[in-house]
C-alpha cells in the first residue's frame, strides 16, 4: 500500500527547508526527500545570510541558529596581477542589533534549518535521491526514489532541488541549463585561530568583514571572487559563467590559486590549514532565464527556478523566500478546499510579482547580457584603473596636470571615447 | 598548489564503487569529433582526462556533483548524467 501525503518537498536546502517549514506549520502532511547523508552535506554557498529572509519564518532564529560572524564591513576590491583598488565601507550601525547579515557555514546551518522544520511536523527522510515525478498525464502525482519499492505519493511537489534540477527536464517542464546562464564556482576553506582573523581584519569578537572582487581574478572571464570571514575560518573562491569557461584553457582549480596567490589575498590567508574544497553552479541567467515555474500539482523553488540576484550576490534569501510562498499558497489552497491545480497554483506566481525576489530580478534583467558582450568590464577596465591609482599616488615629480592627461589618454587609447560613453550608458541603463 | 588531487585529498566521500553516477555515451564521439574537449579543462575536479591517444577518460571518484561537465558538453551531448545513489557522493563537511 503506497504511501500518500498532501506535499512533497524534494530537496532539504535553504528553500527547501523554508517550504518544509511553512508548509508543516500551516498544518499540513509533508515529507522532504533529500540525498545527502545530512541536510546540508551536498550544499555550497559563499556564504552570508541576510536576515530578512530567514526573519520572516523564524523570527527568533538569532537565538539558535548557527552563525559565524556578523558582518560590520564590506570591501569592493578590484584587482589586477599585483594590485587593487577599492572601496571599503564599515559602519557602527552594522554593530548593532539586531544585525543585518552574518556569515554561515552551509552544513552546519541547513542541519539547523531541517531540524526546525522536523519540530514543526515535516517528516525528512536522507540519503534518498528522487529519480523522477510520477505523472498522470500532466500533473504530477507523486515521485519515484532510488530506494526500493520507492514510490510515493502527494497531492502537490515542491522541486526545490537546487540549480541541477534533472526532476523538471526530465519531466518535461523546461530545457536544460545553458551555459550562459551559470557560473561555476570553485572555493575554500582556510582555518586560522580566531584572534588571527580578528588582528587580520581589525575586527572584534563575532564582527566579520567581506570581501567581494572583480578584475583579473576572472582571467578575463565573466565572474568574481569573494573572501568572507567566519569565526575560526576564511572561506574565499571564484566563480565564472559556464560560457566563458568554456571557452578559456584555463581549469577552474587554476584560476583560485592563482587568486590565492595574489599579493594582496595571501597574506590574509597565510599560515592557514585548507579543510576543503569545494565547487558548485549559481544560476546567473537573472529574469529572462526563470522558467515556469509551476503546474498541475507542482512547484519550483530556489534555484531550481533560477531565482538568484547575482548583481547583488543573493541568492539563499530568493530561495528562502520562494520556498515559503510556494508553500503558502498551498497552505491557502488546503484551507479553502481547493484543490492543486496549475490554475489555482497560479496564485505562486502572483505572490512571486508582489515580493523583491520578481521586483529585484526584473529591475537587473538587462545585466546578465550586458556583461556577455562587454567582457571589458573584466578585463580592460581593471587594469586602466589600477593603472590610473598607481600614476595618481606616486610621487615622481611629474606636475598633476600632466598625470591626469596621460590617465584620460590611457582610457580613450584602450577604449576609445565612444566606448566609454557606451559603456558608462550602457551601465545607467541596466541599473536605473 | 596546482594538482587539483591535493585540494581533493581534503574532502570526504563515501564511493559507490561499481556505479558511477556519470558517464560518456559515445567514447569515439569524444576521440574523433569533438574538438574542444571542454570537460577536460572545466571540471573542477578534474574527473575527465585526455590520454595520448586522444582518448577520453572519465573517472568519477573525486566528482564534486557540480553539473558543469553535463551543462557545457552542449553541443554533442555525450554526457550521461545523474547523482549518486542517496547517501553516496561527496560529504561537504562546511560546504
Ligand atoms: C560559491 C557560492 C557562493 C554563494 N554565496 C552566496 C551568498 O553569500 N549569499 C547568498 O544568499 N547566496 C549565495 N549563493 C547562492 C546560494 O547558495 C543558493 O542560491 C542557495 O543555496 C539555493 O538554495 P536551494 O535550496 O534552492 O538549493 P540548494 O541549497 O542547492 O539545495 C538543493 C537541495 O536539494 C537536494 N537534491 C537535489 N536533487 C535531489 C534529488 N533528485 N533527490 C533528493 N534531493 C535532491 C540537494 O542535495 C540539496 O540539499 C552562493 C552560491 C555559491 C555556489
Ligand atoms: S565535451 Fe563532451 S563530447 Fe567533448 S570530449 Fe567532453 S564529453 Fe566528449
Ligand atoms: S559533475 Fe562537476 S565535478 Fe563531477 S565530473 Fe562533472 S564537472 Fe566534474
Amino acid at each position: 500500500m503506497a504511501e500518500k501525503f498532501d506535499v512533497i518537498v524534494v530537496g532539504a536546502g535553504m528553500a527547501g527547508n523554508a517550504a518544509a517549514y511553512t508548509l508543516a506549520k500551516g498544518g499540513l502532511n509533508v515529507l522532504q526527500i533529500e540525498r545527502g547523508e545530512t541536510p546540508g552535506s551536498k550544499n555550497v554557498q559563499g556564504a552570508i545570510l541576510y536576515a530578512d529572509a530567514i526573519e520572516k519564518i523564524i523570527p527568533d532564529f538569532r537565538d539558535e541558529a548557527p552563525l559565524e560572524r556578523h558582518l560590520i564591513e564590506q570591501r569592493v576590491w578590484v584587482l589586477d596581477d599585483s594590485s587593487y583598488i577599492g572601496t571599503h565601507y564599515r559602519s557602527e550601525a552594522f554593530n548593532q542589533e539586531p544585525y543585518n547579515r552574518y556569515t554561515i557555514i552551509r552544513a552546519h546551518f541547513d542541519q539547523w534549518f531541517n531540524k526546525k522544520a522536523r519540530e514543526a511536523g515535516a517528516l525528512t527522510i536522507c540519503e534518498t535521491t528522487v529519480s523522477e515525478l510520477l505523472l498522470d498525464g500532466k500533473k504530477v502525482i507523486g515521485v519515484r526514489t532510488d530506494r526500493k519499492g520507492g514510490e510515493i505519493y502527494a497531492d502537490a511537489v515542491i522541486l526545490a532541488d537546487g540549480v541541477n534540477s534533472r526532476l523538471a527536464v526530465k519531466a518535461g517542464f523546461h530545457a536544460e541549463i545553458q551555459p550562459r546562464d551559470v557560473a561555476l564556482a570553485v572555493k575554500e576553506i582556510h582555518f586560522l585561530p580566531q584572534e588571527t582573523i580578528e588582528a587580520r581584519f581589525n575586527i572584534g569578537e563575532e564582527e566579520g568583514v567581506v570581501i567581494e572582487m572583480a578584475g583579473k581574478i576572472s582571467a578575463g572571464m565573466m565572474g568574481t571572487g569573494f573572501l568572507y570571514t567566519n569565526k575560526e575560518s576564511i572561506t574565499l573562491g571564484v566563480g565564472c559563467m559556464l560560457s566563458d569557461f568554456k571557452q578559456q584553457k584555463v581549469t577552474p582549480y587554476a584560476l583560485l590559486d592563482r587568486m590565492k596567490s595574489h599579493p594582496s589575498i595571501a597574506p590574509l590567508i597565510a599560515g592557514s590549514e585548507m579543510k576543503e574544497y569545494a565547487a558548485h553552479l549559481i544560476p546567473e541567467g537573472g529574469y529572462n532565464a526563470i522558467p515556469q515555474v509551476w503546474g498541475d500539482g507542482w512547484l519550483i523553488a530556489g534555484d531550481a527556478g533560477q531565482f538568484v540576484n547575482g548583481i547583488h550576490r543573493e541568492g539563499s534569501n530568493l530561495a528562502m523566500t520562494t520556498g515559503m510562498l510556494a508553500a503558502q499558497t498551498l497552505v491557502e489552497l488546503k484551507q479553502a478546499g481547493k484543490p492543486f491545480t496549475a490554475g489555482n497554483l497560479a496564485k505562486y506566481k502572483r505572490k512571486l510579482d508582489d515580493s523583491f525576489v520578481m521586483k529585484d530580478l526584473k529591475k537587473y534583467r538587462r545585466m546578465p547580457d550586458i556583461f556577455h558582450k562587454n567582457k571589458q568590464f573584466f578585463t580592460t577596465y581593471p587594469e586602466l584603473l589600477s593603472k590610473a591609482a598607481q600614476t595618481l599616488i606616486r610621487v615622481d615629480g611629474v606636475d598633476k596636470k600632466t598625470k591626469e592627461k596621460s590617465i584620460k589618454q590611457s582610457f580613450v587609447a584602450a577604449r576609445s571615447r565612444l566606448g566609454l560613453i557606451g559603456d558608462a550608458f550602457r551601465f545607467w541603463r541596466a541599473v536605473e | 598548489m596546482l594538482k587539483v588531487e591535493e585540494k581533493l585529498f581534503q574532502d570526504r566521500y563515501r564511493v559507490d564503487a561499481g556505479h558511477p553516477h556519470i558517464s560518456i555515451r559515445d567514447a569515439d564521439l569524444c576521440t574523433h569529433r569533438c574538438s574542444e574537449r571542454q570537460c577536460t579543462v572545466c571540471c573542477p575536479a578534474g574527473c575527465y582526462t585526455e590520454e595520448g591517444n586522444g582518448k577520453v577518460v572519465l573517472i568519477t571518484d573525486g566528482c564534486l556533483e557540480c553539473g558543469t561537465c553535463r551543462i557545457i558538453c552542449d553541443e554533442h551531448r555525450n554526457v550521461e548524467w545523474e547523482w549518486p545513489r542517496g547517501g553516496f557522493g561527496i560529504l561537504f563537511k562546511f560546504g
